[in-house]
């Protein structure tokens, strides 16, 4: 099933610079291998495409299930510099969580997700 | 210090300059505290520091300090709570002057030190450490600081805990430093209190992420958390967080019992999370923390238990925070309704930059929102609503002429009576025009940075 990741997740922007950081956090542990498994820095670049002109790095913390974001060249140069509304990357959170990703159903109801 | 207590108790009061007012009055008197830290600090900060004590020498730091030390310096004398700040911005010294005839007028002479900390202000240093060849280069971009060296208006090395801890040791009640880190000002008074020694890199690290956790007020504590936010109780008498620390490392993180907001594993990943950069390699002058070491578990209602944090040795740099002037910026609003409000925002837009293109404005950067359709998520918000109730049309300028700027603020109102229908939201007069004043990350060696403490009795 297609799900998305506000339903498995929480999360928190914030920003350096012109670099955005998002922390997406499992809503229960069960759920970060899933996460850990389709949520790649790829797939994240592709999911930004338009918003993000840079480079995305993705760094594991499997301690707090969390997987963090860095997703470069975001923020119209930055802090002061840039015009944008969301100049700190505030709400690049649950611009990610817009994200779905493809679960299979065997996973999904070992899970207990439901679409 | 013959004393060593069990635990500690410091409350954060402050996330940010202009973060709420009452916050560390209701953190002194609301509960049992032994420490008060206080964040004034954002990176932009220092320049409009930098320029207020050009037009007046006794001022360049955060005023909002003072009149708070007037209110709660007697709850801190009679309690024992001190206080660390680094609300003494580009000058520590005048704010401890300010707080020193508060203390006085309060009748609180000899009855408390304040202790500044200073050294971190390299601005007058500046031609000479670029002439032996410190480069400052600009930690994002690779540029040597020379490609802006006229237009620099502030520059500071972030200091760590130590010279915070001297001031304590010395027996400072108040230690207001200049550019201080967040993160500093709640390790500190947990190395004065343990004893914790220079290399004791795993102690150093959890109280760093302590600092961390409370560094942004009540964003710890149920504030700006995604987490099942509707169901958070009472932000409105939100509590912001407390940390009770103990020698080995291991903290509880907290508030006040009868406030609102809620302290979970949950609230405090998301903080955790905030501004992080390789979770494993979270730098501070002090040490170099191991996020993916830090384990979380509830430990009764609105307790968090931290504990397992692993650190590794400091680097031998410290971060330098340079503001320099960027040109100017403008943004120009105008709210269009229902019918077809996104269709008549995006016409706007275009006769208005044929205009500007008319007029021959040149911009280093414009940029077109519409607020209510894409501005904060973008192309991933997806079609904007054809029968939205209203959107408002953001627009954008910067560029290095003044004149550029504000003959674009100059366009925005003529837009209502030229352009599109049932178009308002002017009330606020003209854009104002705004210098840019741009942040530079670089690093300096420790060996070139000396902090210098100072403790008197008011």
């Amino acid at each position: 099933m297609r799900i998305k990741l506000l339903k498995l997740a929480h999360a928190r922007s914030g920003d350096k610079g012109d670099t955005a950081n998002v922390g997406l956090i499992a809503l229960r542990e069960e759920f970060y291998a899933l996460l850990a498994r389709e949520v790649t820095a790829e797939r994240v670049k592709e999911h930004f495409r338009g918003l993000v002109k840079g480079g995305v790095e993705r760094f594991e913390l499997p301690n707090l299930g969390a997987l963090n974001f860095l997703l470069h060249e975001s923020l119209g140069g930055g802090g002061t510099l840039s015009l944008m509304t969301d100049a700190q990357g505030k709400t690049f959170s649950t611009a990610l969580l817009r994200m779905e990703i493809d679960v299979p159903d065997a996973e999904a109801r070992t899970l207990g997700i439901k679409g | 210090m013959s004393r060593r207590r069990e635990t500690i108790r410091i409350a954060c009061g402050q996330g940010f300059w202009g973060d709420m007012l009452d916050a560390p009055v209701r953190q002194v008197r609301e509960g049992p505290v032994d420490y008060l830290m206080l964040d004034y600090l954002a990176e932009v900060t220092m320049s409009i520091m930098q320029k207020q004590r050009a037009r007046d020498a006794s001022a360049g730091y955060a005023r909002d300090f003072v009149p708070l030390m007037r209110e709660i310096l007697p709850d801190c004398v009679g309690r024992d709570i001190r206080v660390t700040a680094n609300a003494g911005g580009v000058n520590p010294a005048g704010c401890a002057e300010a707080v020193r005839d508060v203390a006085r007028e309060l009748g609180l002479s000899g009855k408390l030190k304040i202790g500044t900390v200073t050294g971190d202000d390299i601005m007058g240093r500046l031609d000479e450490l670029l002439g032996r060849g410190v480069e400052l280069r600009n930690m994002d971009t690779g540029a040597p600081l020379s490609d802006v060296r006229e237009r620099v208006q502030s520059a500071n090395a972030y200091l760590g805990a130590w010279p915070i801890v001297e001031a304590l040791h010395r027996g400072a009640r108040v230690v207001i430093t200049g550019r201080a880190t967040d993160t500093g000002l709640t390790l500190g008074p947990m190395i004065h209190e343990f004893g914790w020694g220079e290399t004791d890199w795993d102690r150093l690290a959890a109280g760093t992420v302590a600092g961390h956790i409370i560094e942004c007020g009540a964003q710890a504590t149920g504030g700006n958390c995604q987490y099942d936010w509707q169901h958070i109780p009472d932000l409105a008498n939100v509590g912001f967080p407390i940390v009770e620390a103990s020698p080995d490392g291991t903290f509880v993180v907290t508030k006040h019992e009868g406030t609102g907001g809620r302290v979970n594993v949950q609230s405090v990943k998301e903080q955790l999370v905030y501004e992080m950069g390789d979770p494993r390699a979270y730098i501070t002058p002090d040490c170099v923390a191991d996020f993916t070491s830090i384990r979380l578990e509830e430990a009764g209602r609105d307790r968090v238990r931290v504990h397992g944090v692993k650190g590794t040795p400091a680097t031998e740099f410290l971060k330098v925070s340079v503001s320099y002037s960027a040109g100017f910026k403008a943004v120009g609003t105008l709210v269009y309704a229902w019918p077809d409000a996104y269709a008549k925002a995006r016409a706007a837009d275009q006769i208005l930059r044929a205009r500007l293109e008319r007029l021959g404005l040149k911009f280093d950067q414009i940029l077109t929102e519409f607020v209510g359709a894409n501005a904060t998520h973008g192309p991933l918000a997806g079609e904007p609503d054809a029968d939205a109730p209203e959107v408002q049309l953001r627009v954008g300028v910067r560029g290095e002429d003044r004149k550029a700027i504000e003959r674009f603020t100059k366009e925005i109102a003529p837009l209502i009576l030229t352009g599109p229908p049932a178009v308002t939201g002017f009330a606020g007069g003209r854009p104002k025009v705004e210098e840019v004043v741009a942040y530079w990350p670089a690093l300096i060696p420790k060996t070139e940075i000396q902090a210098r403490v100072e403790v008197t009795e008011v």
